[in-house]
């Protein structure tokens, strides 16, 4: 039996991708000049699809105190925390981290990805029940596979969808943990969790909320979704990601729970993976108070996410229901997609291109994120270049109008 | 409420009929992967419909052991008999 056969579809769409133009599964970025310009093909273009929101890749004093922790204990770890022992920088960025989100408890994990795998594996074994937005990321899934536990799905950011799931739930006495974004990462809409935490409650479930896109991004102080909607104290567990806010790499898990500490010694994917090196915790302990100090980054990015998406809505584009630095453009086919994503590269704007089914709908979209770093200029000629796609390409109602959600 | 089996076979048709606007005739041995191209997401959401259409919670657990039709609606009853 061929191991690649059940592959067959796949690899057809990723044929047919290629032939279109470049392949947009296999960009080289050649260089990075800053947070929101890279050369592609020889060419400067406008990245609008980097997760970098508050565009601290590139700050001094971040590179710095990477650079000087590489110099001072070196590149890597070679091995797991629990193995190898952790550094005093773990153990500090985790206090860090801890006393800004206000939290007793606080674990990092060596990617955003394994920070979800590692907490609902681990929390939600096989007698226990997950109830998750459907529009979940994939490491959410993931997590709730390798644990065992049963998983139900709830209509995404539908409080009475997920009432009525927990209600029909057996009334077994085992453990009901509620999984949900603040900002998904594809529309860019935010999680009602004033009313999922009323759900939570009337149910007697933990909810655990996964800030990837909106740390740094919502709440006065940056801590997110939670934060905005000022029921931080009803969410069980955060977790989120250093790679994308915080401009590098690694995940993290916080709690108030007495017994968090436990999961070091339970949670796999903290205990079998290699630890952060010295420059990424470093850095992130930089950016983190970067991210604490300067609200105006906020501000900026908002200001920026609020000019894209006004201009594609005036210009007639199917955009998310609300204004996010996620702003997606969904269009009806996904032949279309790849050609429309083909030709803003060509003009010099990069974007993600995102097909279903790891969409909403089962609509292909352009999904571009803004940054605090873009300049007002730079967000008006990605909108200007959109247009000028969307005429040459002949795209007009009502394709282009198509409601995305 | 109980539903007969053909009850439920004839749900799940109709379901499926919505889902895939139509384009295939459905039979108990129809399978869901490769005879309707349903893929994950499609198939999840189907799941979903169903729980709603007969008022139970099937976790996403049973869908690897869903191949057909039958499958899908012997594990339907089973659930609807032990809820």
């Amino acid at each position: 039996m061929n191991l690649f056969a059940k592959f067959a579809t796949l690899a057809e769409t990723y044929r047919r991708a290629s032939g279109a133009g470049h392949n947009p599964f296999a960009v080289a970025i050649e260089r990075v000049v800053s947070p929101t310009v890279s050369i592609i093909e020889g060419r400067p273009t406008i990245m609008v699809g980097t997760n970098n929101y508050l565009g601290l890749t590139f700050d001094e004093a971040a590179v710095e105190a990477a650079v000087a922790a590489t110099r001072a204990e070196g590149t890597g770890t070679t091995g797991s925390r629990i193995a190898n022992g952790s550094y005093g920088a773990h153990r500090k960025l985790e206090e860090r981290l801890a006393a800004y989100l206000r939290r007793k408890h606080c674990m990092v994990f060596s990617t955003g990805y394994q920070a979800n795998l590692g907490m609902i594996a681990t929390l939600a074994g096989p007698q226990d029940h997950i109830i998750i937005d459907a529009d979940c990321h994939a490491s959410i899934y993931d997590g709730c596979r390798m644990g065992g536990a049963k998983i139900t799905r709830f209509r995404h950011n539908d409080p009475d969808d997920l009432d009525k799931r927990l209600r029909r739930l057996p009334q077994d006495g085992a453990g009901r943990l509620i999984v949900t974004e603040g900002i998904y990462s594809m529309l860019g809409d935010k999680a009602p969790l004033v009313e999922f935490v009323q759900v939570k409650k009337a149910h007697g479930a933990y909810l655990m909320v996964d800030e990837a896109h909106s740390l740094g991004v919502l709440g006065e102080a940056g801590r997110g979704c939670a934060e905005e909607a000022g029921v931080e104290g009803d969410v069980d567990f955060v977790v989120g990601t250093f790679s994308k806010s915080l401009g590098a790499v690694g995940g993290f898990a916080a709690s108030d729970h007495d017994e968090f500490e436990v999961l070091r010694v339970a949670c796999r994917p903290y205990m079998f993976t290699a630890s952060l090196p010295p420059s990424i915790m470093a850095s992130v302990t930089v950016a983190l108070e970067r991210m604490e100090q300067h609200p105006e980054l906020r501000v900026r990015l908002m200001r920026n996410a609020g000019r894209l998406y006004q201009g594609l809505a005036r210009a007639g584009f199917a955009l998310g229901p609300q204004v996010s630095p996620v702003v997606a453009v969904a269009l009806g086919e996904v032949e279309t997609a790849m050609r429309f994503w083909n030709a803003l590269l060509q003009a010099g704007v990069y974007v993600n291109l995102a097909l279903p089914p790891a969409t909403p709908n089962g609509r292909p979209l352009l999904r571009c994120s803004v940054s605090a770093a873009h300049e007002s200029k730079q967000i008006d000629q990605v909108i200007e270049t959109f247009v000028e796609v969307a005429r040459a390409l002949d795209i007009h109602e009502p394709e282009a109008r198509a409601r995305a959600v | 409420m109980s539903e007969s089996y053909a009850e439920i076979v004839s749900a799940i048709s109709e379901t499926l009929k919505a889902a895939t606007k139509g384009q295939f005739a459905i039979t108990e041995d129809t399978l869901l992967k490769r005879d309707l191209n349903l893929d994950s997401l499609a198939e999840m959401d189907l799941l979903m419909n169903l729980e709603d259409r007969f008022d139970v919670s099937i976790s996403l657990n049973h869908l690897p052991e869903i191949e057909t039709v039958r499958d899908l609606a012997q594990a339907i009853e089973k659930i609807k008999k032990g809820a």
